[in-house]
């Protein structure tokens, strides 16, 4: 095989631009979610410690075993790990690095389509006047992709090609020309955005321009610990998922970008200095925006309760609401600032994404870049549609979950065991070290070769069997009710409810509750909710869609519904027919990817018994 | 603010911002490394 002759153009723009790839918009929308829902201030110190056990030790294998895969011509995980060990199993493990990465992208350069749109419509001042339910509801006709907000005919889709273009055509570019020069604009730029958010969030003052709360009011909820909640189980299980999630371990795209360092080069200070960066943008900048902002204008109750929606329900439905209050200069500027540091989150990591899936075919398969880059961007297209077009059916969670998610701490799990159980700790310490600019604490040959793989065991373990209500009390032999979303609890659709077969003839109420309201908004989309008072006196709202034209409702305002019963008739193709085949997209995906790596290894079988 | 959030945030704040200055200004001063300079540190390694 012959060598790239690629590299990265300067230290600088290396450590920028993998900074940029862990830097996404989980550090501004879902790590202050995190820390909110899971005991504020005390969040911050699983957290560290995920990042010091589990964060660093997966940024230094992932880094050393880039390089070192680099050295023989490799540039993506599948044959990176074959190079540290040759039992064949090791490459179909290497899959998860490229296909994580299209499939995470498919439905990030959705998000990040989003920003391009929101820039723009806080720009020419859409918002200007609305109130937070009409700021909301654009966010949800957003979504509704026959709908349009600027006249442009789906203009959602074509946003979303115009983002993937883009990503494509700065990926053709190559790494230096490309990438790097994206990096070195966008991180900057961003941090300096997030400054001024974070400025804007912090010296909020109540009374001025319809603030009910100071922003110290937001910070004082966000940094008071609650060292009760460390005892949790479930805050230790979210911090480590937010140190995955942040810096993107277990993806294959720090491996990749680490791939075209020389030899002899530093990964340990680059790591270090990458690493820390997105924790100084994540803690420091992150936990300074949408908190304190939100809870100056709306309260500490509404915020808790909008977490609930998640960190893109805040970020979208409520954030140009409350720039609206600064008045319609600044809040263009701040609409603009935060979209912005949105949208250069997004684009350092897409790109990132883009890379393990060229470097295969360009290695294997003698591609050129600029092809390579055009048809990632036109099989992200391609995987991408099922999220938009079927984007309330759940089919963009389902990617989220089992590529975005699972995807990562299965890979970040066996890759770590490679690393340090496999291709040797000895060896492996050696590749850290090899022209460190930095002494490594030797403290860290232990941690890598035993805590780290025990946390992401006990990581995974607790994804597969996470109890009901995460009460880990109720974990028994005897066996416990799981949580919707642990991995068998998905696998079983636990959360399907009634509506659990792929078609039925009649629609069953997923929650017992009044029917308060039957309408339909502009499009023709037709709706009713039913409202339900829990015991604690929170209100729970449950919204059902249905088609007139194919449905026979059989309810009316007013009515009372109970869980299971039948409340229209009809054709009906439920949510679970969506995501089992956004599964078997994924699966089918995963599985077209082993056929390559399968074929790619057999080309390199015959090129040596031929001499080539 | 009450004492325990501000101690807490300005503790960890500072903490951060202090190895991540420190960490780039380390790449930013550190010198480059000359390239190897003889046919047997130029050789790849072998598996």
């Amino acid at each position: 095989m012959t060598k790239s002759t690629e590299s990265w153009g300067s230290r600088v723009g290396l450590v920028l631009a993998m900074a940029g790839n862990a830097v996404g918009f989980g550090n501004f929308l879902r790590f202050p979610v995190q820390a909110v829902q899971n005991g504020g201030g005390a969040f911050i110190i699983p957290y560290l410690v995920s990042f010091l056990l589990m964060g660093i030790p997966l940024l230094f294998i992932e880094w050393s075993s880039g390089r070192f895969g680099g050295k023989f011509g490799h540039h993506s995980t599948p044959f990176i790990m074959q190079s540290m060990d040759r039992r064949k199993l090791w490459k179909y493990v290497g899959v998860f690095g490229i296909f994580s990465n299209i499939a995470i992208a498919a439905y990030y350069c959705y998000i990040e389509s989003w920003t391009i749109s929101y820039i723009i419509h806080s720009v020419i001042g859409t918002f200007d006047g609305m109130s937070q339910h009409a700021v909301a509801a654009f966010f949800s006709d957003y979504l509704y992709i026959s709908t349009t907000t600027t006249g442009i005919p789906y203009e959602a889709l074509i946003f979303f090609v115009i983002c993937i273009a883009l990503n494509a055509w700065i990926l053709s570019k190559g790494l230096s020309s490309g990438i790097e020069k994206v990096a070195m604009i966008g991180m900057p730029l961003l941090i300096i955005f997030g400054i001024f958010l974070a400025y804007k969030g912090i010296t909020l003052k109540a009374g001025v321009h319809g603030a009910i709360n100071d922003g110290t009011v937001g910070l004082n909820f966000l940094w008071t610990p609650d060292f009760s909640s460390l005892a949790n189980p479930k805050v230790w299980l979210a911090a480590a998922g937010q140190i995955f999630f942040t810096l993107s371990v277990g993806m294959g795209s720090i491996q990749c970008y680490a791939s075209y360092l020389k030899k002899r080069e530093d990964v340990a200070l680059n790591a270090m200095s990458a690493g820390w960066m997105n924790e100084f943008v994540e803690v420091v900048l992150g936990s300074a925006v949408i908190i304190p902002i939100g809870i100056g204008y709306l309260g500490i109750d509404k915020v808790v309760e909008l977490t609930n929606i998640g960190g893109l329900g805040l970020g979208f439905r409520t954030m140009p609401y409350l720039f609206e209050q600064w008045g319609p200069v600044l809040s263009a500027v701040a609409g603009l600032a935060f979209f912005g540091l949105l949208f250069f989150a997004g684009i350092t990591s897409s790109l990132a994404m883009g890379t393990p899936g060229m470097g295969f075919m360009m290695d294997e398969f003698k591609w050129s870049r600029p092809r390579s880059a055009w048809v990632f961007g036109f099989v992200v297209m391609i995987l991408g549609l099922p999220t938009i077009f079927f984007f309330n059916e759940g089919v963009f969670d389902e990617y989220d979950y089992w590529a975005g998610t699972v995807s990562l701490v299965v890979f970040a799990l066996l890759e770590a065991i490679l690393f340090s159980w496999v291709f040797g700790l000895d060896k492996g310490w050696k590749e850290i070290t090899e022209g460190a600019d930095i002494k490594v604490p030797l403290v860290y040959r232990f941690i890598i070769k035993y805590i780290t793989p025990v946390a992401l065991i006990l990581v995974f373990t607790g994804a597969l069997l996470r109890p009901a209500n995460d009460d880990w009390s109720k974990v028994s032999f005897g066996g416990w009710p799981l949580h919707n979303e642990s991995i068998l609890g998905q696998l079983q659709h636990k959360g399907a409810g009634p509506n659990n077969q792929w078609f039925s003839q009649s629609f069953y109420a997923e929650a017992s509750g009044i029917v308060d309201s039957v309408y339909s908004t502009p499009g023709d989309k037709f709706f009713f909710r039913t409202s339900a008072v829990d015991n604690s006196g929170k209100v729970n709202n449950k919204v059902y869609q249905y088609t007139p034209v194919r449905h026979q409702l059989l309810i009316e305002k007013g009515d009372i519904v109970t869980t299971g019963q039948v409340v229209y008739i009809g054709k009906v193709i439920n949510r679970v027919f969506y995501m089992d085949m956004a599964r078997l997209l994924l699966l089918t995906i995963f599985l077209l990817i082993s056929v390559l790596v399968y074929i790619a290894w057999r080309n390199r079988t015959n090129e040596r018994r031929t001499g080539i | 603010m009450n004492t325990p959030a501000l101690i807490m945030m300005i503790s960890v704040e500072a903490v951060i911002t202090y190895l991540t200055v420190w960490f780039f200004y380390k790449v930013l001063t550190i010198k480059p490394k000359p390239e190897p300079d003889s046919f047997s540190e130029n050789d790849e390694e072998q598996r």
